[in-house]
C-alpha cells in the first residue's frame, strides 16, 4: 500500500504529501464518517486530520518518517481527533442533538439504493457491538488496515488487536445468526 | 462446517468492505489548499471587465484581466512554484476584502502574498497601494518615497511586473510629464479606462502637463499639490495657481502638500 510514500515524504514533504492525500483520502474519510454523526462533520474531520498530519511531518526527523506505517498513523490521528471533538461537544450539549439528527438523510440515485441498504444493514449490525470490538472490526475489515497498522492506529499491542478483531467478528456472526432466527420465526408465524 | 464458516466470514467481510465509503470530491483539494500546497483561482468582476484572482495560504497572490486561463495558470506556477487550480468561488471574507479594495476603500483590503518578488519590487508595490483612489503620482514619486530616488526606471519595471493588478493600483502611477505611460494589463487605453472609472480626467491632466503645469496651488493656503490630489481638487478656479515645478512654487512662498507630498524637483525625475 503506497510503499514509497514514506520515502518521498522524508525526502520532500511538499512533493510527497499530495500523493499521500490522494492515496489515503478514502481511508481517512471512511474512518471519519464512521466516527461522526453527520457527513459534513466527517469531511471537516478528515480535512483536519490531514492538515495535522502535514504539520506533524514538518516536525519529524526523516528517519522517523521512513519508518512510518502511514495508514495506521493517519488512522490514529483521525481517531484521536474524533475522540477529542466528541468530548468537546459533549460538554455544552444537552443531549438533544442525538434525537434531532437523522443518521443518513441524503437520498442517492436509484442504482445506489440497494448497495446503500446493504451498507446500513452492516452498519446497524456493527453498532450492536461494544465500541472496542466494533472499532477493531471496522478498521480491519471495512477500512482494510493490516494488523500492524491496526496496532499503530489503536495504540495497542499486535496480539490484542488481533484478538479484538476475531472476537468482534464472532460477535458479529452471532448478531447475524440471531437475525436469521428472528426472521425464521416471523415466517413461521 | 469449517469451510462453510470461512465462506460466510469472507462474504461478511466483503459486504462490510463495500461500505468503506469514498472521500468526497473536494477533500484532497481542500486539504492541499489548507496546507498551502495548492492555490486557487476564480473569476471576479473588476472595474473594466472580469478578472482572474488567485490566492493561497498567505493571501491574494495574483490578479489578471480575464482571457487565457491556461496561460494564467502556467505563469502562476512558473512565478510562485506552486500549482493552482480553478475553483467556483472565493472564500466570502476574502472576496469582500478584494471588492473593498477594487472600490477604492483604503482599509479592509485583502492580505497580499508578494513573496515571489524581490524586496525592491515589494517596496514599490506597497508604496503604490498608498496612492488614493482617484489620484495619480509619477514614477519618480514612488522612487523617492521608497528611498531610491534614482531608481525611476526600476520602479517602472517593478510596476510593469505587478502580479496583482487593480488590487495594487499600478494604474495610478503615471509619467511626470503628464503622459499616461505604459500599462501591463492592457496598454495605455486600458489604463485611461480604469482611471476614468475612478473619476480622473486623463485628457485634462495631459493638457495641463502640455501647458507646463505640474503642480497646482491655492492662493488662500499657499500650499501646492499634484493636480489629482484630493486637496488640489477642492481649490476653486478663482484661487487656483499653476506651477511649472517645485522651485517656482517655493519661490513665491508655497509649501508642498503633506498629503500628496510633491517632489522637490530632482534632476532625475522622469
Amino acid at each position: 500500500m503506497c510503499a514509497d510514500c514514506p520515502d518521498r515524504l522524508a525526502s520532500d514533504r511538499d512533493a510527497g504529501f499530495p500523493l499521500l492525500v490522494a492515496h489515503y483520502q478514502d481511508l481517512v474519510y471512511g474512518i471519519a464518517r464512521r466516527s461522526t454523526r453527520r457527513p459534513e462533520d466527517a469531511e471537516d474531520l478528515a480535512q483536519d486530520a490531514f492538515v495535522r498530519a502535514y504539520r506533524a511531518l514538518g516536525a519529524y526527523e526523516a528517519s522517523r518518517i521512513r519508518e512510518l506505517r502511514v495508514g495506521g498513523w493517519l488512522a490514529s490521528i483521525t481517531l484521536n481527533l474524533a475522540r477529542n471533538r466528541a468530548r468537546r461537544r459533549e460538554v455544552p450539549s444537552s443531549g438533544l442533538e442525538a434525537v434531532v439528527e437523522p443518521p443518513d438523510a441524503a437520498p442517492g440515485p436509484a442504482t445506489l439504493v440497494e448497495e446503500r441498504e446493504a451498507d446500513t444493514v452492516w452498519q446497524r449490525r456493527l453498532e450492536a457491538l461494544p465500541t472496542r470490538f466494533r472499532r477493531a472490526v471496522e478498521l480491519r475489515h471495512v477500512s482494510g488496515l493490516s494488523y500492524p497498522e491496526l496496532a499503530e492506529a489503536l495504540g495497542r499491542p499486535l496480539g490484542t488487536v488481533k484478538s479484538d478483531v476475531h472476537r468482534g467478528v464472532r460477535l458479529l456472526r452471532q448478531v447475524v445468526e440471531q437475525e436469521g432466527i428472528v426472521a425464521k420465526r416471523e415466517v413461521e408465524r | 462446517m469449517r469451510t462453510m464458516e470461512m465462506r460466510e466470514a469472507r462474504a461478511m467481510v466483503k459486504a462490510m468492505r463495500s461500505g468503506a465509503g469514498r472521500a468526497p470530491e473536494g477533500l484532497a483539494d481542500a486539504v492541499l489548499s489548507e496546507v498551502g500546497l495548492v492555490d486557487s483561482w476564480t473569476e471576479v468582476e473588476g472595474p473594466i471587465g472580469p478578472l482572474y484572482v488567485g490566492w493561497g495560504r498567505d493571501g491574494v497572490s495574483a490578479v489578471e484581466r480575464a482571457g487565457d486561463p491556461a496561460g494564467f495558470e502556467a505563469d502562476y506556477e512558473l512565478r510562485t512554484g506552486r500549482s493552482i487550480r480553478r475553483v467556483p468561488g472565493m472564500p466570502p471574507k476574502l472576496l469582500a476584502q478584494v471588492r473593498a479594495r477594487l472600490q477604492g476603500e483604503r482599509t479592509g483590503g485583502p492580505p497580499l502574498d508578494l513573496a515571489s518578488l524581490t524586496e525592491f519590487e515589494q517596496a514599490v508595490l506597497r508604496k503604490t497601494m498608498e496612492i488614493p483612489y482617484g489620484e495619480v503620482r509619477p514614477y519618480s514619486w514612488v522612487a523617492r518615497e521608497i528611498g531610491r530616488p534614482r531608481a525611476v526606471r526600476a520602479v517602472g519595471s517593478a510596476l510593469g511586473g505587478n502580479p496583482i493588478v487593480f488590487v495594487i493600483p499600478c494604474h495610478r502611477v503615471v509619467r511626470a510629464d503628464g503622459r499616461i505611460g505604459e500599462y501591463g494589463a492592457g496598454g495605455p487605453d486600458a489604463k485611461r479606462e480604469v482611471l476614468a472609472c475612478e473619476g480622473i480626467d486623463t485628457d485634462e491632466l495631459e493638457r495641463m502637463a502640455q501647458r507646463g503645469v505640474r503642480y497646482v496651488g491655492s492662493d488662500t493656503t499657499s500650499i501646492y499639490c499634484y493636480p489629482s490630489c484630493h486637496h488640489a481638487r477642492r481649490i476653486s478656479a478663482a484661487h487656483e495657481v499653476g506651477f511649472r515645478d517645485a522651485a517656482e512654487a517655493r519661490s513665491v512662498g508655497y509649501r508642498p502638500c503633506k498629503s500628496c507630498r510633491p517632489l522637490e524637483g530632482t534632476p532625475f525625475a522622469a
